[in-house]
């Protein structure tokens, strides 16, 4: 813990409050964990560059007054790599939604891990587009309501964490909206980790998923992330598989990191004198 | 809550859009809906100061100050 108390408002554009996000969104709390992160770190503002695309989650960069960038929609993560590959010495953030993330992003995101860039992706899952009216995403699942799916979805849901392991993440993690001291600490891990960190974020949209899913308003479905999450290896697993787990699931320090590595064939090609 | 130390709840309630996250997970039922359907502090003598509220209220509406002092 840093000495001086913690105000968010040292760390947000207050002039954009209240903020746009729907009443129980779980966005803000996403917001807030990344925030205490930051402050806990004891980090700079100007240290920081937070680069998203489009979508209800990645309204944060307007709200965050660190240097920020909105981009395309599914294309944070390339903005952020060129920014991180020109200036390597601040600390890339992207938050980015399911869909942003794994449908329209989805290449970039496993070439971003592919890579071991020096970024930290947060991808607040609410398993739903939000900001254009609830149309089913990667993550809803199957046998899911959503506006484009008004006879329940067909298709099967990605599974974040795996993939992004698959893809070669060296950082990747879980968490739920619900357990915000624990996504704190799981964002303090993933920034100050030196690749590709990968931080799942559960959140709910109460505004789509919830209601059209029957899950509830959004304290019901914040209940539903505490009884349905367990840590890694709990042991209430043997007797519910089904539950989600919570927690560090990779943790590699031994890849090289991308900008390291340009920086080696830069050093090659002057032939010492860079 | 710990003798000697009062406990202030800034509740910013232009900010609060009264989802009652706050309401339904504080341990000691401090908060409750005010007439406009924003949190309020109804029983701050009962806070323990875990700023459960503070750190999941979505709309960062919420403050928690702990202060030394009297506790009349």
């Amino acid at each position: 813990m840093t000495k001086e108390r913690f105000d968010f408002k040292d760390y947000i554009r207050p002039r954009f409050f209240p903020h746009m996000w729907c009443p129980g969104c779980g966005h803000g709390i996403v917001l807030s964990s990344l925030l205490r992160a930051v402050h806990e770190l004891g980090l700079e503002k100007n240290e920081i560059v937070i680069t998203s695309g489009i979508g209800c989650s990645s309204r944060i960069s307007g709200y965050v007054d660190f240097h920020s960038l909105h981009t395309i929609h599914g294309r944070a993560l390339a903005f952020a790599t060129g920014v991180k590959l020109s200036k390597p010495s601040l600390k890339a953030i992207v938050p980015m939604g399911d869909g942003d993330a794994l449908a329209i992003g989805g290449n970039h995101f496993i070439h971003a891990a592919r890579r071991n860039i020096d970024i930290t992706a947060i991808v607040m899952n609410n398993r739903i587009y939000g900001m254009t009216g609830g149309q089913f995403s990667p993550l809803s699942g199957s046998g899911k309501k959503a506006t484009t799916a008004p006879y329940l979805t067909i298709d099967r849901e990605f599974d974040i964490v795996d993939l992004a392991k698959s893809a070669g993440a060296t950082f990747v993690a879980r968490s739920t909206v619900f357990h915000a001291m624990e996504c704190k600490d799981l964002l303090k891990k993933a920034i100050t980790h030196k690749g590709f960190s990968v931080v799942e974020i559960l959140t709910q949209c109460p505004t789509y998923y919830g209601r059209k899913n029957k899950e509830g308003d959004a304290i019901q479905m914040m209940e539903g992330y505490k009884n349905n999450t367990v840590k890694i290896g709990s042991k209430k697993l043997e007797d519910n598989p089904n539950l989600i787990q919570r927690g560090i699931f990779v943790e590699k320090t031994d890849v090289p990191e991308y900008c390291e590595a340009y920086d080696r064939v830069i050093q090659t090609a002057m032939k010492g004198k860079a | 809550m710990e003798k000697g130390k009062t406990v202030q709840h800034l509740i910013n309630k232009e900010w609060c859009k009264g989802c009652g996250i706050c309401i339904h997970f504080c341990p000691k039922k401090v908060l409750e809906f005010d007439g406009d359907g924003k949190a309020d502090a109804a029983r701050p003598e009962d806070c323990i100061a875990c700023r459960l509220c503070e750190l999941r209220c979505p709309d960062l509406a919420i403050q928690i100050i702990e202060q030394d002092g009297e506790n009349e």
